[in-house]
């Protein structure tokens, strides 16, 4: 039976990050699968502004902070100089689909070797829960407080979708956290897309459905129900696009 | 040393490749397009990377990223578009991150004109982003000037750790002159600095790229290191040229090209029986407050002119400290303005 520990590529530190919420497990997952690739003296990762703001301190690797929504771009920098390196960028929804939305799509459409794990929890959380481009329709936040309305508020973006019509994309895959099987599913897909950069095979995105408790105003455990009854209906977990760019 | 005919754009492009940038991330724009083509002809040629980027705020931030790793890289635009990279300035010198911007000077606001101006002075001396920051500003006069201060200006990023700005405008970056250019170096070792975000690879701590500081202990002091650094820079590199300023009654100050045409109005003058002598600053920020007192020494009044609504005649004032009278002319909108009209100023400065 093997031990339950920290992955080496995790810091040993506390988070910021609010009880309940996914962002652990989603830097667990990452962590690991640096681990199980050897390559945490060769990553570079890259946190936005945002909840993972702070992400620099979580992860045991070389990190940069980025500007809001330029992720992609720094990423590109950073690659095209070193491009022996494992780059990664961790991105909320308001940071990839709102800010940075020309950034990503360009990245993507580049077919830069760099991966993106975009983090949608529906929410901006790290400024206290305003509509993002993937809140659902009639989702209460503090600035839909009567709820998304699609008339003046528009509709949400479906990323993966998107980026599944660019060429320059070898990966396009959305997951969620919810359970063990999740889980592991999340994490086979972080390594699919670390693989595919690896090999220089073109961009990748990971999408993970992720829960805000505190800005939703739910327990951790009623937000995995909000997760499963109202976020899966509109963002369908699976693959959207994957092969070799080139 | 062989000269080549070449505009000033080309001549920076390719002084900035011997200075051993491999890495450019640029976006277009006139009038600095010659910047953008020159290095997506020559850089795959030499094993360096050009990317077009999908906006300047993109090109800023790839140039952070590159520069992170511990890379010679840089950017160029004109007016619209440094306003958009100011953000990416703003991180940058935030996180203590070396690089050349330039900026070849369009007429502004708004979109302006793509007319030579020097309407951007300010920008570039006092706000090029948000927060407590200089960045050095060189301010190039001739073609030569623009290969020169470009090596000069990779150099000063990586000694003290900050973006560099070349301010140059389009008169300089579509003229053509003869240049030489120094012996080409290496591109700079790819991974040596110490602080370089690019892979620990287990063998030294991890390194972070950051300029987000909570504390604001931390911040506070952070920034008071960075301004120990520019005064270092204000010591060390702030620098002018003058002529026939001994016992000029006047002196006309100007930078870049419009520095040519004052001198070629001072010229008149003093063929017409006027002492004049001038006054050109090599470097915006620091402005050589020093340097421009001396050349004062015996003058009654300065006359400082532009390529705008009159901006670095702010820092004329302020390095004489109000013991001199200072006047103005300038044209703006795309003008450039001629030698008769800075000489007829100069003509009405000496009636009482």
């Amino acid at each position: 039976m093997p031990k339950f520990t920290r992955p080496r590529a995790l810091a040993d530190t506390e988070t910021h990050y609010c009880p309940g919420c996914t962002h652990g497990i989603i830097h667990r997952v990452i962590a690991e699968v640096i681990d199980e690739m050897g390559a945490q003296g060769e990553t570079v990762g890259i946190c936005p502004v945002g909840c993972s703001v702070l992400a620099y301190d979580y992860f045991n690797c070389d990190m940069i902070e980025a500007s809001h929504g330029r992720s992609p771009a720094v990423a590109t920098g950073v690659k095209r100089a070193r491009p022996d390196r494992l780059v990664f960028t961790y991105q909320g929804d308001g940071d990839l689909a709102a800010i940075g939305i020309a950034e990503i799509i360009h990245a993507a459409a580049r077919g830069e070797n760099i991966t993106a794990i975009f983090v949608n929890n529906t929410t901006y959380g790290m400024t206290g829960g305003q509509m993002a481009p993937t809140t659902l329709p009639g989702q209460v936040t503090q600035t839909s407080p009567y709820g998304r309305n699609t008339a003046t508020d528009g509709f949400p973006l479906r990323i993966c979708e998107i980026m599944a019509q660019i060429d320059g994309v070898a990966l396009a895959e959305r997951v969620a956290v919810i359970d063990p099987k999740s889980v592991s599913t999340a994490k086979k897909a972080v390594r699919k897309g670390f693989e595919f950069q690896k090999n220089k095979q073109g961009f990748s995105i990971i999408e993970v459905l992720s829960t805000c408790p505190t800005n939703w105003g739910l327990t951790p455990l009623k937000s995995i129900e909000r997760l499963k009854n109202d976020m899966l209906p509109y963002y369908p977990t699976g693959v959207y696009r994957e092969g070799a760019a080139r | 040393m062989e000269r080549s005919l070449m505009k000033g754009n080309e001549a920076l492009a390719e002084a900035a490749i011997r200075a051993g940038c491999a890495h450019y991330f640029g976006y277009p724009i006139t009038p600095q397009n010659e910047i953008t083509a020159y290095m997506s002809k020559r850089l795959p040629k030499v094993g360096g990377v050009f990317i077009q980027a999908e906006s300047e705020i993109g090109a800023i931030n790839m140039v952070y990223g590159c520069a992170a790793t511990g890379t010679r890289c840089m950017t160029s635009s004109s007016s619209p578009g440094i306003s958009l990279k100011t953000e990416g300035i703003s991180y940058l010198a935030g996180a203590d991150l070396p690089c050349v911007i330039v900026n070849v000077q369009r007429g502004g606001p708004g979109l302006g004109s793509i007319q030579p101006s020097q309407a951007d002075y300010w920008q570039a001396t006092r706000a090029l982003g948000h927060g407590d920051l200089r960045i050095p500003v060189f301010a190039p006069s001739t073609v030569q000037e623009m290969a020169d201060m470009t090596g000069k200006a990779f150099d000063l990023a990586d000694e003290y750790r900050t973006p560099v700005m070349i301010l140059a405008d389009g008169l300089l970056g579509q003229m053509m002159e003869p240049v030489s250019f120094p012996e080409e170096k290496a591109p700079a070792a790819r991974g040596e600095k110490a602080w370089a975000a690019n892979g620990h690879g287990n063998a030294r701590p991890k390194n972070i790229v950051n300029s987000l500081y909570l504390q604001p202990e931390k911040l506070e002091q952070n920034i008071k290191e960075r301004f120990v650094r520019y005064g270092e820079i204000e010591k060390k590199y702030a620098d002018a040229v003058s002529d026939n300023a001994d016992g000029a009654d006047i002196i006309v100050a100007a930078y870049g090209s419009t520095a040519r045409i004052a001198r070629s109005a001072a010229d008149m003058a003093r063929a017409a029986g006027i002492k004049t002598g001038t006054f050109r600053p090599l470097t915006l920020y620091p402005f050589p407050e020093k340097a421009l007192r001396e050349a004062c020494a015996s003058a009654k009044k300065v006359l400082v002119t532009e390529m705008s609504m009159g901006q670095m005649v702010d820092d004329v004032k302020l390095a004489l400290e109000c013991k001199l009278p200072v006047e103005f002319f300038g044209r703006t909108g795309g003008f450039v303005p001629a030698p008769s009209e800075i000489f007829e100023k100069i003509k009405s400065m000496t009636e009482v």
